[in-house]
């Protein structure tokens, strides 16, 4: 337990925590000490002044240790002769702090005045304006007159491109260092930096390409002026004119917490538009940041592209029919089948799952996931307990990342557990290459592809452990807490399956199940592949052959036929394919029926994180004409078989989901969207959180019970290390999963086209000398069943014979198998 | 003084070899406190010795010693030799003339707090010495002076130089530090002071070039006989850098507590044409403005006496500036280079500078109001106690003095005094 302090700021008592900050000891009883340079998530710097307060202690008597006392009885106190800094200054017992006096006031005006003489004071041009901390404390306790000669500013330059996502107006800026301070402390990509001094001293960006980070969008927000703009949202609109939606990320398992701004504008016809994605506050799931695919890849739902009627093959073509016949239609068919196939993808919301599942079960079908991961029934018995957060995470926990390139397959968690692996946390990576977490793991240890389940096995109480691993076993063994998250990096169904069993094994062994902060968590693929589990959904070793044999394919949200030929023939085969998307996917082109379905900024949904946090959206955007929420249409072909399915609100859908679900039992709208007040405080009606959308009034979402774990799961056979081996000549292809991948839900995000992964295989140079081939060059990858041309690129961390292939690229595999690779050019043409 | 104590070359030819400086006892110093004392008690008479930080600021070195942490290793040891004060030039020359002198202090700094690696930062421009240097650090290697296992003790200890890029604000110790790790030199928040978290987080100590050439004297002679120079609180000798306007500028050591009058008149040989002395700086550029008065001249020239003339002893490098001089000029320099030199990390000393150039430009160029004068000192005064690091504090000095006690020569170069735009 911290040693609490009590200390009196402008008479009013406070007891904080030892080693508070007076300026957050100040924000608890509202008193906001205004600052720019200091952020709550970051060590103080005391470099911008404006924080400077009066701060009397106590003057204690060096024999007795006893505070002296004046005539009246009152401690004696000494105040220092210099004002101090709020920001940089810890509490200390009977410490006296005055924040309103002339002094305070003189020294904060005085401050302004100095940053507003080289500011440009262009607010009436600059996005910030309106919410920007700098104008907000210039109006409230700045100098209403200039006295600086107007016409003896710097003129510095106003438009530099850091990197092609964020621009640098030179002239705002106000050297505050929190971007450069948050690249390096909090994102570890130290690429930008100061250079040059005095006024001149300029942010500027040492990466190729320039600023590389995934991160970076989050420096635009805690900027304090509007030097650093996404190239998203610069000249895009005014904050006032902006109205918030509360949202969730719908790009990976994290689960952040959006707000969607938007407007109405003339140019689009009157319409609603996106302008920007910012964070919403939730300490539990992203704090205040975000990643820039989830702030920059929304662009795919005001695609041109999107499907706004029902579509009917005829022979070659398609014809647009209303929705009652395309709804009559499809109960039709469903109605008439024997074999009912419903593949869905873990981007649905909770409610089109729970009514796929419904409607499925109904008509005796089958719930399919579309995805290459197992373990979702594990998860739910074994998963992180109620009340984990990575944030709180320290010295206690040890957590075991294995198969998982955490940085690109969800970035928050990965700055969410280095930062625990940095208070402390002992933190055991298994990964066959390296990855950007391995700079903070205690243990970061090799496997070959192939070899996951066996590796873990090591892990098993009783196991032989090989010496390599003796340590890391050894830590994780003795932590008070235990945490393993598994991802998919070079696996597929099978060994995922055996993986997470395992994995479930060692915690229940350990009794590290329900118990706060330990449990298994899955890296799915998809934001709501834990919901699609819950409500029942498993994907198939079998899935082109059972597409293939199914009466009716009816595919939500997944794209099979543009991942994988093998996928495509099956569904040319399928009897009848209907097909519920936002785009005519190569799966849509051989479906019998398309029904276009709303975006999740259109509609209200739940979404459960790989956390288990259940977690609401609300709509952003009026619906695209003529396109419906997945859920209804759902409930629309029920309707028409007479069946009972809820389709009049995302709310009630989950009602019937809590009766029927036991995990979400209790579960309700209001629920999700309660919250309770969160450290750091930010977002309040406070001058200096730039940034509105920081707010978080729309819910903080609930951490879903564990399902009994009926009995401990059988510790797994242990597999055949090795199971798959490239042969003489041949590559071992890996699958592995890029942030910014090749989905049909980022590529219409044209901003980020140029970090896009290429259609390429990713060799060591060793490996490339071996088959004679160069970076940059076309060669044919043939596999089982598949042939392709791809690219070639290098990078030193893929171990020897090995070819990394990007999920979502175009090359069909699911699990790391066997690959012959050829080369296009003659040797001497090349 | 007729023998020197720390320029001993100008008594000794050819001491900058080591063969000479030993014949002339040097390294005994080192010897004697690597065989015959503990660290703790070379941090005693350090300590007896009075001897204060010759850098400007004036900190008992031997107290400095004494606060690192024996619970925290490594220590480092660095040397200030960053030497950019306008004005002074007096580590220069010890450097350059003496230079083993001043690597023993560093080397018996080094086995006080027991760091096994100790860095020389100089400024860019001492490019030249640091080479020097380099071969006199080879030297010490080879005489089996540096190295492991020194002098048949268990005490190792490494030398290195390592130059700035041309940086003011890197003669500060926490900005030095972040120099020598490679940073932008830019200085730190203290608490934590160096002593505890300095170089790469480790207690370090640092010491000016000067005060490290005090310390093989004082390890020799004892700390009694350093105290017979100077004063009670301000022992020792000093070597004061005399330059602007007198006849004979250049280093003069003195004991602490000599006289203006007696550097300027006696030694530096008075002012050329026989001019009236207006003001002294004291401790360079980051002077307040001492007026030249005989009360003034009189004041002995020490760290206690100084703050009486509302001036600080500093580096002790002492303009002279003769009544040709107007003080408005003067302040337009020297804010000029401290805009110029100011790092930018915090805000009043980045724009309060850069301000008050603009002010003062318009005063020199004739283009002045006498409300710009106010404005200039309000300027100045509103910097005041609220920087993070002594360079923009230290950057008002000369304005606001010059401002209080020279308004005259504002008052000469600004056009007719204000008046109210007249509306229509």
């Amino acid at each position: 337990m911290t040693k609490r302090i009590t200390l009196t700021i402008d008479d009013q008592q406070v007891t904080v925590p030892a080693g508070t900050l007076i300026v957050d000891a100040a924000r608890r009883i509202g008193n906001d000490i205004p600052v720019f340079c200091y952020h709550p998530k970051m060590e103080p710097v005391g470099m911008c002044r404006m924080c400077l307060v009066e701060v009397g202690r106590p003057v204690i008597d060096r024999t007795s240790g006893e505070a002296l006392r004046d005539e009246s009885g009152a401690p004696k106190m000494q105040f220092s002769p210099k004002l101090e800094t709020a920001c940089t200054t810890p509490v200390s017992e009977g410490m006296l702090v005055r924040t309103n006096t002339p002094v305070v006031e003189d020294a904060r005006r005085e401050v302004l005045e100095f940053l507003l003489t080289s500011h440009p004071l262009d607010c009436p041009i600059c996005d910030k304006g309106g919410e920007c901390p700098l104008q907000n404390l210039t109006m409230g306790f700045g100098p209403g007159q200039s006295r600086f000669l107007a016409d003896e500013k710097i003129h510095l330059a106003k438009h530099v491109p850091l990197g092609e996502l964020i621009y640098l107006d030179r002239e705002r800026c106000i050297q505050c260092a929190r971007c450069v301070r948050f690249q390096e402390i909090i994102a570890d990509d130290p690429v930008i930096g100061f250079y040059n001094r005095g006024r001149r001293l300029e942010i500027v960006s040492y990466s190729q390409p320039g600023f590389d980070s995934v991160f970076s969008g989050n420096t635009s927000d805690i900027c304090p002026v509007g030097a650093l703009t996404t190239a998203d949202f610069r000249f895009g609109a005014r904050p006032w004119e902006l109205k918030p939606a509360a949202s969730i990320c719908t790009h990976c398992p994290v689960g952040c917490n959006l707000t969607i701004n938007v407007r109405r504008e003339a140019r689009a016809g009157g319409e609603w538009v996106i302008k920007r994605v910012m964070p919403r506050q939730n300490e539990q799931v992203n704090e205040l940041w975000l990643c820039d695919k989830g702030r920059f890849g929304y662009h795919y739902v005001e695609s041109n592209q999107r499907l706004t009627r029902p579509l009917v093959r005829r022979g070659e073509g398609w014809e647009e029919i209303d929705w009652e016949a395309a709804l009559q239609l499809a109960a039709e068919k469903i109605g008439a089948s024997a074999g009912l196939v419903t593949l869905a993808g873990g981007r649905l919301s909770n409610e089109d799952l729970f009514n796929l599942r419904e409607l499925t079960l109904a008509r005796g079908g089958k719930t399919v996931l579309y995805s290459d991961m197992a373990g979702g029934d594990l998860t739910a018995r074994f998963g992180l307990a109620k009340g984990s957060n990575f944030g709180e995470m320290g010295k206690a926990t040890a957590l075991l990342v294995v198969a998982s390139d955490l940085h690109q397959e969800a970035p928050l968690w990965w700055l969410r557990i280095k930062q625990a692996a940095q208070r402390g946390a002992t933190l055991i990576v298994l990964n066959p290459r390296p990855t950007r977490l391995d700079k903070f793991a205690a243990h970061s240890l090799r496997y070959e592809y192939g070899d996951e389940a066996a590796t873990m096995a090591a892990f098993l109480p009783g196991a032989s452990v090989p010496p390599a691993y003796r340590e890391a076993v050894a830590a994780f063994q003795s932590a008070d807490n235990a945490v393993i998250l598994y991802g998919s990096e070079g696996i597929g169904l099978a060994t995922s399956r055996v993986l997470a069993q395992t994995a479930a094994a060692i915690l229940a062994a350990r009794g590290k199940v329900g118990v706060p902060n330990n449990g298994l968590v899955a890296v799915w693929q998809r934001a709501n592949d834990q919901g699609a589990w819950d409500c029942g959904f498993r994907p198939l070793d079998n899935l082109a052959q059972t597409l293939r044999e199914a009466d009716v394919a009816l595919i939500a949200a997944a794209d099979p036929a543009g991942d994988d030929p093998a996928l495509a023939q099956a569904l040319n085969e399928t009897a009848f394919v209907i097909v519920q998307d936002l785009f005519i996917t190569e799966t849509a082109r051989r479906a019998n029926l398309v029904l276009p379905a709303q975006a999740f900024s259109e509609r209200e949904g739940s979404l459960t994180s790989g956390e288990r946090r259940l977690q609401r959206y609300y709509p952003a955007l009026p619906p695209r004409a003529g396109a419906r929420p997945d859920f209804a249409i759902t409930a629309g072909i029920a309707r028409a078989l007479d069946l009972d399915v809820e389709g009049r609100a995302a709310a009630l859908v989950l009602q019937r989901m809590a009766k029927s679900l036991p995990a979400y039992a209790g579960m309700t709208y209001q629920r999700l969207a309660e919250t309770t007040e969160q450290y750091p405080i930010i977002g309040r009606a406070d001058l200096y959180y730039g940034g509105s959308a920081y707010d978080n009034h729309q819910g903080l979402g609930v951490q879903l019970g564990l399902l009994p774990a009926e009995m401990p799961p059988q510790p797994p056979l242990p597999l055949e290390s090795g199971g798959v081996k490239a042969g003489k000549g041949e590559l071992l292809l890996a699958p592995v999963t890029r942030l910014y991948d090749r989905g049909s839900t980022l590529l219409p995000s044209r901003l980020l086209e140029q970090r896009i992964a290429l259609r390429a295989v990713w060799l060591n140079p060793r490996t490339a000398a071996l088959f004679g081939v160069a970076a940059g060059e076309t060669v044919r990858l043939n596999g089982d069943g598949w042939s392709l041309e791809v690219q070639v690129a290098l990078d030193e961390n893929v171990p020897a014979g090995v070819g990394l292939a990007v999920r979502s690229s175009g090359i069909p595999l699911t699990a790391a198998a066997a690959a012959r690779l050829e080369r296009t050019t003659l040797a001497s043409q090349a | 003084m007729s023998e020197h104590i720390l320029l001993r070359h100008r008594d000794i030819a050819d001491i900058d070899q080591l063969e000479v400086y030993r014949q002339h006892g040097g390294f005994e110093a080192f010897r004697k406190a690597l065989g015959a004392m503990q660290p703790g008690e070379v941090i005693q008479v350090v300590k007896d010795s009075g001897l204060r930080g010759r850098g400007g600021a004036g900190f008992p070195t031997g107290m400095k010693w004494g606060f690192c942490p024996n619970t925290i290793w490594p220590h480092y040891v660095v040397a200030n030799a960053d030497e950019s004060e306008p004005g002074t030039f007096k580590d220069r020359e010890i450097m350059e003339s003496n230079p083993f002198q001043f690597l023993e202090g560093l080397m018996i700094a080094a086995y006080a707090i027991q760091a096994n690696a100790a860095y020389i930062y100089l400024r860019g421009e001492y490019w030249q010495i640091a080479k020097l240097l380099d071969e006199k650090i080879a030297d010490l290697q080879a005489a089996g002076l540096l190295g492991d296992a020194i002098l048949g003790s268990r005490y190792s200890l490494r030398l290195y130089t390592h130059l700035g890029a041309g940086a003011y604000i890197c003669g500060e110790e926490t900005a030095l530090l972040e120099s020598l790790e490679g940073k932008l030199g830019q200085p730190r928040l203290r608490p934590p002071f160096p002593a505890v978290a300095g170089l790469y987080a480790r207690p370090t100590v640092i010491n000016n070039v000067e005060t490290l050439a005090n310390v093989p004297p004082i390890i020799h002679n004892g700390a009694a006989w350093y105290r017979d120079f100077g004063s009670d609180k301000s022992p020792g000798i000093k070597v004061f850098s005399l330059s602007g306007n007198v006849n004979r500028p250049g280093n003069y050591e003195l004991p602490l507590g000599a006289t203006f009058r007696e550097l300027i008149y006696e030694h530096g040989g008075g002012i050329p044409g026989g001019r009236a002395i207006k003001a002294i700086m004291a401790a360079g550029a980051s002077s307040a403005l001492i007026p030249a008065d005989d009360a003034a001249l009189d004041t002995p020239m020490d760290y206690e006496a100084l703050v009486g003339l509302g001036a600080s002893l500093g580096s002790a490098s002492v303009i002279v500036l003769d009544e040709t001089v107007n003080m408005a000029w003067l302040a337009q320099k020297t804010t000029h280079f401290f805009k110029h030199e100011s790092c930018g990390k915090c805000t009043p000393c980045r724009e309060g500078t850069y301000w008050m150039v603009h002010i003062l430009d318009r005063i020199i160029a004739g283009k002045a109001e006498e409300a710009d004068i106010d404005l200039l000192n309000s300027v100045a005064s509103q910097m005041q106690n609220k920087c993070l690091c002594a360079l923009g504090e230290f950057s008002i000095l000369p304005v606001i003095s010059t401002v209080a006690k020279f308004r005259a020569d504002y008052l000469a170069k600004v056009a007719a005094p204000l008046t109210e735009p007249q509306r229509p």
